[in-house]
């Protein structure tokens, strides 16, 4: 137990210097970007622009803000926001990433047992037209973004058939989910059908299997019990790139079907320069994906024996 | 099987074996030619808006092939000078993040050492980051312009790159020929330059046919945001994005630009894995 435990001490220091890259690269870039939060139609008289400027520290100098900012973060605190001035970044946080954690969590899970099903079916009728189905299926889903995928969704399930609700606000419960967890999750079943597929081929080919065939072992015990465990290592690796690519496409089915999730603060908040609500964000996702990164490392490890923690 | 010197001027035969990477060349060949001859030869043009003609659906009859949308404008002509851009974009963009990717990698995989080691452990922190947020927000916050959504797009894609180009630096440098270009005297940039760049051009090659799609997804996004290519210019992402508050009334308005997206992003991935496949299947014989 003890390496495992130097593992992820060593993974977790090394995911400081990544994450402190990301705090600084964001702010420069936020408070490098011309105009400024206030700069917007109404032209505020000199006084007040200036007590504004006082109130969030903008009259500071860039590496004072900068330790404050960075202060503030280790205590939890992500400062006000400029666009919602009764809120805190803390707060419009807490009301956008219980949205977007729930849709993000389910997509993953529809990918996750999709995908993997989609794969093992595609590798067991090798070549044959079942296979050939799910492989362009694959292609398609991982080609076809996921802003051309969900309109078309919408469209057919939502206003020409009817069966579902066409936006978050105007209806409740699960019904809203199922358009944005299909928008999201199509492109990350693909990619998971495809690794498990390539995988589950590759293993079925190898010489323990062929032992485990000659000593009478039917294809499905095959596949339960030697098969699958070594052909699905690699797509808990995936996992990684999988959870920042929801992540990403999150923030455009949230712009598409109106919900008021984290990626929709983040692209207003883009627009509306209001650097702390971006700031916030960023941070806040980047701590998502090291984090689970660092998790689903620590499984692997854990799962594979024949990983060292080096 | 590939009879020799036969291959000297052409494509080399192995590249083309596959009929997936032929058909999606031809398909992106027909659409990159309808794209820059269209907008010529069509009566119409992209900006002109016809109030008699608001949002008529396709028909051959009156010259709009796609139709015309909410303002009047040919979709046609606005939709091959979307795929103008959009392939534009990618291209540069592309190309970008090959200048960046291939320096880099080779640059670490030929010194190696500790040098290799601190660049790329640079490359793996910056895998963590979450870089389609520093786009948006460049997008968002500067001036928004073609030549930023170039650096901006190949600035992200360029870690794969490099750690591909670094691992065939690597490989190639242990080579035989290397070495004894090495100890023959040969200077080091002459090395690189006639010795290692040649036999990165194949893994190269590959590697930005598959960047391009990535590149045209992140343009298209952007564009679908409303953060990049700007009205009344437009690209793919942007036509779709137009196309989506119609999508009831007038659904070619969303799904002409949609499918053409599609079917680019197809041929190109198509293609990519195709080459990688003929390049794989070459490096094992």
């Amino acid at each position: 137990m003890l390496p495992l435990l130097r593992y992820t001490l060593r993974r977790l220091l090394s995911a400081i210097p990544t994450l402190f890259l990301v705090v600084a690269l964001a702010f420069i870039l936020v408070h490098q970007a011309p105009g400024s939060p206030f700069s917007d139609e109404r032209v505020l008289p000199e006084a007040v622009e200036d007590n504004l400027r006082a109130r969030y520290h903008l009259d500071e100098s860039l590496p004072e803000q900068f330790v404050r900012y960075v202060g503030g973060l280790l205590r939890g605190d992500f400062g006000p926001s400029y666009s919602y001035p009764d809120r805190s970044v803390g707060d419009l946080i807490a009301i956008g990433l219980p949205v977007s954690l729930k849709l993000g969590a389910l997509a993953l899970i529809v990918s996750v047992v999709l995908g993997i099903a989609a794969g093992i079916v595609a590798a067991l009728q090798h070549n044959k037209p079942l296979d050939r189905l799910v492989t362009g299926f694959a292609m398609t889903g991982i080609s076809v973004p996921v802003f051309v995928v969900a309109p078309v969704l919408v469209l057919l399930f939502a206003v020409h058939l009817d069966w579902l609700p066409t936006s978050w606000s105007g209806s409740s419960g699960l019904s809203r989910l199922v358009l944005p967890v299909i928008a999201l999750a199509l492109p990350e079943i693909a990619s998971i059908a495809r690794l498990t597929r390539a995988n589950l081929i590759d293993v079925l080919g190898s010489d323990f299997v062929r032992t485990a065939k000659a000593q009478g072992l039917g294809t499905a015990a095959i596949v339960r019990h030697h098969a699958l465990k070594p052909a699905l290592l690699p797509v808990l690796s995936y996992m990684g790139p999988t959870i920042a690519a929801v992540l990403t496409g999150s923030v455009v089915v949230e712009e598409v079907f109106g919900i008021p999730g984290l990626g929709q603060f983040f692209v207003r908040g883009a627009l509306n320069r209001d650097y702390t609500l971006v700031l916030g964000v960023v941070v806040l996702y980047a701590v998502l994906i090291v984090g689970l990164n660092l998790i689903v490392d620590l499984l692997y490890s854990l799962i594979d024996p024949r990983i060292r923690y080096r | 099987m590939n009879p020799a010197g036969k291959t000297s001027r052409r494509l080399p035969d192995w590249l083309t074996a596959q009929r997936s990477v032929r058909v999606s060349a031809a398909i992106l060949g027909a659409i990159t030619l309808a794209a820059i001859l269209g907008p010529v030869l069509s009566p119409h043009d992209y900006l002109t808006t016809d109030f008699d003609e608001l949002t008529r659906p396709p028909s051959l009859g009156d010259g709009h092939v796609f139709g015309t949308d909410d303002l009047g404008r040919d979709l046609f002509v606005r939709t091959m000078l979307g795929i103008r851009v959009t392939l534009m974009v990618a291209v540069v963009a592309s190309l970008v993040s090959l200048v960046i990717g291939v320096s880099y990698g080779a640059v670490a995989g030929y010194v190696g050492g500790r040098t290799d080691a601190i660049m790329m452990r640079l490359v793996d922190a910056l895998y963590a980051m979450p870089f389609i947020f520093f786009v948006i927000l460049l997008m968002a916050l500067f001036d928004r312009s073609l030549f930023l959504i170039f650096v901006a797009i190949g600035a992200v894609k360029w870690l794969d790159m490099a750690r591909i180009v670094r691992g065939q630096t690597l490989s190639i440098k242990n080579r035989e020929f290397v070495q004894a270009a090495r100890l023959t005297g040969v200077p080091t940039t002459r090395v690189i330059l006639r010795h290692i760049a040649p036999n990165l051009l194949g893994v190269v090659v590959v590697y930005v046919t598959l960047t391009i799609p990535q590149a045209i997804l992140v343009e298209s996004f952007l564009s679908f945001l409303g953060l990049g290519i700007q009205e009344p210019q437009t690209s793919l992402g942007t036509l779709v994005d137009a196309g989506v508050p119609h999508a009831e009334s007038a659904v070619w308005l969303l799904l002409i630009p949609a499918t053409l997206l599609a079917v680019i992003l197809l041929c190109f991935n198509f293609l990519g894995d195709g080459l990688k496949d003929a390049l794989d299947a070459r490096r094992r014989r």
